[in-house]
């Protein structure tokens, strides 16, 4: 296998071998048949000179970068960072040299030389307040250039939490009238790719896919690759034993803690968290927030920073005891109504009593 | 609406509506039903009836003489679903977490794997307490649409709560919402059906007592 | 002439109370009370489940009583109760219930279901819908003075003859004796041995004791058609005549439902305490035997058994005293399954021997008293309830039974040493 990209990692100290394993670790990790995982090197080795590459343009909306910063710094060497060596990264504001009209003026030549082709990453939610005036690009506001941008694309990534579901702009009271591209663009394939930052591997191993097979892998109801989110952080958590046996840690410093007891009571939302960070963990398989003795936040799942706080345990309600007072004393009003209401008629009917002589027995 | 703010409303708003129906149907039907007073008895009685009535509270959770040959589906069932009822509730610790949190008090919980056992035992329970329900004469004939639902609204907590557990037929995130949701219905229904037994049994069964004691009847 | 639903009605809504009201809203329909219940075991027919017996009431307590009962009256999801309704129940809350109370003491709730029938009669009875039977015996009781017609020389004849064939005077109408004793048509009329066993018992122990003419009879009809004015003019002439004797205690004879109505509902009947104390004569020769008043000499060797009134034991607590009794004269006592706290009642309680057309189900009913006799095979059955024996020898005769039935008082009397030859030692 030779090729443009076993040149540039040979470069970068990364060997054929390991390129081909990490192909076949990505196959597996989508569940793919093991073939798919040379279907997969070949595809991108062969990926021809750069004017024939698949362009991608990346737009960022209301968003922190830290999608951005999660895929670049994954590891070094990068083998995350090897897709940007098989694709035409076209348009990307963090990572391209060129500024202002420069950068608007390369993006509509993407556009145009790919119309119907180009692959659109976006990070970031879209701002529906005061008519998108909370974020603009070149004068335009997120929604107009969404939906210009939208419209050649192929398919769109929705990359990160924001952009899958609005994310922490769209969490309550969402000042900005934050939204998803879901929510917006209808009539083209998106792929939701959610977590505060997603996990990179996630990332590449969804555009690899796309770039070996032309299309994009099985989603779940909620539009995200069910091979990366088709099971719960608490199926897959080492820690499962001990939520088993009923072993919780009750704060972050108690003996259960150090044990690494189960993290369930102190707001874990593992079980109801559809992401692989328990399997494929972070920073180069090192660790992972429960590995690292924090409860998983929910960042993967919709509407997460709403979710009644980061450290209140699942089972535990918002604050369902705000209204007893109130219910209390309705209940309490009812009641006695009803009561004196019950004396009177049993009064009256104790009033209205005629006294029974034995012709009273008879009709 | 999805899962997560399904999830969001059970454990939110739903729960503080469910609560506080609870609250308010218990203090009114408790009021609606012990506010009717009763005469007070002029006859003298054999003995004080002392702690009868309260003796009869807890008499009463036995079979009584010659009555467990005689409809042991019953008692056996009955016990069974009632005990596994309680464990779970009380002692799984999720629960118990959650009472914690409203009430502060706590105590330990049994192994999940324990409290997932008892859970399939009383789940088999109930089934078995529904079909003596429709196949014994008596049971069917003094049974009515009430009997059927309630049935149905306390089993499907116990059903669902397991089911989110065992990671089955739903999602966790969906299962659990429905689970809370269950317990809503349950609590909402439960002062305004026979589930209110929960409470008056002790009323019942102390009314019973004490006018017993006051026979010298052996309690 | 006046009986309607309306006042039916009426008189239930007074009736219900907060037990009611508890009793039903506990009820899970766990059918427990019909195996309890003698009626049901013995025909099988689920319309016996005591708790259904009870249907009409319950449905009038929700609509009268529960804000959402009243709710659905008025839209309609709850049928109000009809005149057609209680005439159908009638069978199913006189015929087949005899205040037995064995639903009650199983009941897992602890519902009185007992309780709630003799309330749910009282609106029977005022909406026009006891049964004949029970209306002729109360009227006798009211009119004449005795459910069974018998009259003041009826009495003062078996007197005599209690008189000439033992030779012990019977007081009568004697202010300041001890005990003033009462009597069931039953004894004037079937068991004239009670009254000569009441005699020889109170002359050994030494107590003072008389009959009262203007109050003879303590069974009380009014009780057990469920009509708490009828049954107010009938214990009230056995206040008067007691307090008017000044006895400290008024003695309830052999019979059950005379004891309940005297002991547990006459204060509230009049609605005042009684002067005086009430006392089964069982209960009194208990106390006479744990006294050392009571002396027999000799025991029967035939093999007895006892069966326990149900208002005596079970609803009026007396279960060991008559079991003292028994032991003291008989060598070959033996217990039916199920003797005392649960005994089975004998399927004519509670008014329901008076009722005609009851007669039919009350044999079928008797099955059970059957099958608990062929347990222990007696020689012979002693009873302390008058009517319990009347039912008993019925149903006995009818299943072609030869098995004598007796009273324990002259059972006990009949052990008592000839007082003359012991005045002569």
């Amino acid at each position: 296998m030779h090729g443009p990209l076993i040149e540039t990692l040979a470069r970068q100290g990364v060997t054929r071998r390991t390129f081909m394993k990490y192909c076949a670790t990505l196959a597996s990790m989508m569940a793919l048949p093991p073939a798919a995982g040379r279907a997969m090197a070949e595809a991108m080795a062969a990926a021809p000179s750069a004017s024939k590459r698949p362009s991608v343009i990346w737009l960022p909306f209301q968003e922190c970068t830290g999608c951005t910063e999660s895929i670049t710094r994954s590891h070094s060497p990068t083998l995350e960072g090897l897709i940007f060596d098989v694709i035409s990264l076209d348009y990307q504001e963090t990572l391209m040299a060129a500024a202002g009209h420069q950068a608007e003026e390369a993006l509509h030549a993407a556009m145009k030389a790919n119309e119907g082709k180009y692959l659109l990453i976006v990070d970031g939610s879209i701002p529906l307040g005061l008519d998108g005036a909370y974020s603009c690009i070149g004068g335009k506001s997120n929604l107009e250039t969404l939906k210009e941008v939208a419209k050649g694309a192929a398919a769109i990534v929705a990359m990160g939490s924001c952009a899958a579901y609005g994310g922490l702009p769209r969490a309550n009271p969402n000042p900005t009238g934050a939204v998803s591209v879901a929510d917006i663009i209808k009539d083209k394939p998106i792929i939701n790719i959610p977590g505060c930052p997603p996990i990179p591997v996630v990332m590449t191993g969804v555009l690899a896919h796309f770039l070996t097979f032309g299309s994009l892998p099985e989603l779940d109801k909620l539009g995200r690759p069910k091979a990366f989110y088709g099971e719960t952080i608490h199926d897959r958590c080492y820690r499962r034993p001990f939520y088993d046996q009923g072993k919780f840690a009750k704060t972050f410093d108690d003996e259960g803690a150090r044990n690494g007891w189960c993290l369930f009571e102190l707001g874990c939302k593992g079980p109801i968290t559809h992401n692989a960070c328990a399997t494929v963990k972070w920073n180069g398989g090192t660790s992972w927030p429960v590995e690292s003795g924090h409860g998983c936040l929910g960042c993967s799942e919709p509407d997460f920073w709403d979710g009644g706080g980061f450290y209140k345990a699942l089972s535990m309600p918002a604050n369902p005891l705000k209204m007893v007072a109130g219910a209390a004393a309705v209940g309490v009003a009812v009641g006695v109504a009803t009561s004196v209401l019950n004396r009177g008629k049993k009064g009256a009917a104790r009033a209205a009593h005629e006294k029974t002589t034995l012709a009273d027995l008879e009709k | 609406m999805n899962e997560m703010q399904f999830l969001t409303w059970v454990r939110g708003q739903g729960l503080d509506l469910a609560v506080s129906l609870f609250l308010l149907g218990v203090l009114w039907r408790l009021l609606e039903i012990y506010g009717l007073g009763r005469k007070k008895d002029l006859t003298a009685p054999r003995h004080a009836s002392g702690a009868s009535g309260w003796h009869t509270v807890f008499r009463r959770s036995l079979p009584a003489e010659s009555m467990l040959k005689k409809s042991p589906v019953t008692y056996i069932a009955g016990y069974t679903f009632h005990l596994g009822l309680g464990l779970v509730v009380f002692l799984f610790a999720p629960h118990i977490k959650l009472i914690q949190s409203l009430t502060g008090l706590h105590w330990p919980g049994l192994p999940s794997q324990f409290i997932d056992l008892i859970a399939i035992v009383t789940i088999a329970a109930m089934v078995v307490v529904l079909a003596d329900r429709i196949s014994k004469p008596v049971k069917r004939f003094i049974s009515t649409f009430e009997d059927w639902f309630t049935w149905l609204v306390t089993f499907l907590p116990l059903l669902t709560g397991w089911l989110a557990v065992r990671h089955l037929l739903l999602p966790y995130t969906s299962m659990l919402a429905v689970h809370i949701l269950c317990v809503e219905i349950l609590l909402i229904v439960l002062p305004f059906t026979k589930l209110f037994h929960a409470f008056t049994v002790f009323g019942s069964r102390w009314y019973n007592g004490t006018v017993n004691g006051h026979k010298g009847v052996v309690v | 002439m006046s009986a309607s639903l309306e006042k039916g009605v009426r008189v239930l809504k007074e009736m219900i109370d907060a037990p009611i009201a508890s009793y039903f809203s506990s009820c899970v329909h766990c059918g427990l009370c019909a195996e309890a219940c003698l009626f049901y075991t013995e025909t099988g027919d689920p319309k016996y489940t005591p708790i259904h017996k009870l249907e009409p009431m319950r449905r009038l307590y929700e609509q009268e009583y529960t804000l959402l009962g009243r709710l659905k009256k008025m839209v309609g999801l709850s049928k109000p109760v009809t005149d057609a309704e209680l005439g159908q129940w009638q069978e199913l809350v006189y015929n087949s219930c005899t205040l037995c109370g064995r639903c009650s003491a199983v009941c897992p709730m602890g519902n009185d279901i007992v309780y709630m029938v003799r309330k749910f009669r009282e609106g029977m009875s005022a909406a026009g819908h006891a049964p004949v039977g029970i209306k002729g015996a109360v009227n006798r009781t009211v009119n004449i003075g005795s459910p069974m017609g018998v009259k003041l020389p009826a009495v003062k004849a078996q007197m005599k003859h209690v008189e000439e064939d033992h030779g012990i005077p019977i007081p009568m109408d004697v202010v300041g004796a001890e005990y003033l004793v009462m009597l069931s048509s039953m004894e004037i009329i079937n068991f004239p041995e009670y009254l000569a066993a009441i005699a020889k018992i109170m002359k050994q122990a030494g107590r003072t004791w008389t009959l009262c003419s203007t109050a003879f009879e303590a069974t009380n009809a009014g009780m057990q058609i469920g009509n708490s004015d009828l049954a107010r003019v009938i214990v009230s002439r056995i206040v008067e005549g007691a307090e008017k004797l000044k006895v400290k205690t008024v003695i309830s004879p052999e019979c059950g439902h005379a004891y309940t109505a005297l002991r547990w509902e006459g204060a509230n009947l009049i609605g005042r305490p009684f002067t005086f104390k009430v006392q089964h004569i069982i209960e009194v020769l208990g106390e006479f035997q744990e006294k050392g008043l009571l002396k027999t000499e000799g025991f029967e060797t035939d093999r007895l058994t006892f069966h326990d009134p149900c208002q005596l034991a079970r609803r009026g607590g007396v279960i060991q005293p008559q079991r003292n009794l028994m032991n003291m004269v008989a060598k070959n006592f033996v217990e039916m399954p199920d003797a005392g706290y649960m005994n089975w009642c004998c399927g004519g309680g509670g008014g329901a021997s008076a009722i005609e057309e009851g007669e039919e189900l009350r044999l079928a009913a008797f099955k059970k008293k059957k099958s608990q006799l062929e347990a222990v095979k007696p020689d012979r059955l002693v009873t302390a309830c008058a009517n319990c024996r009347i039912v008993l020898e019925e149903g006995l005769e009818h299943y072609q039974m030869d098995i004598p039935v007796i009273g324990l008082t002259e059972l006990i009397a009949e052990h008592i040493p000839d007082l003359a030859k012991s005045e002569g030692a």
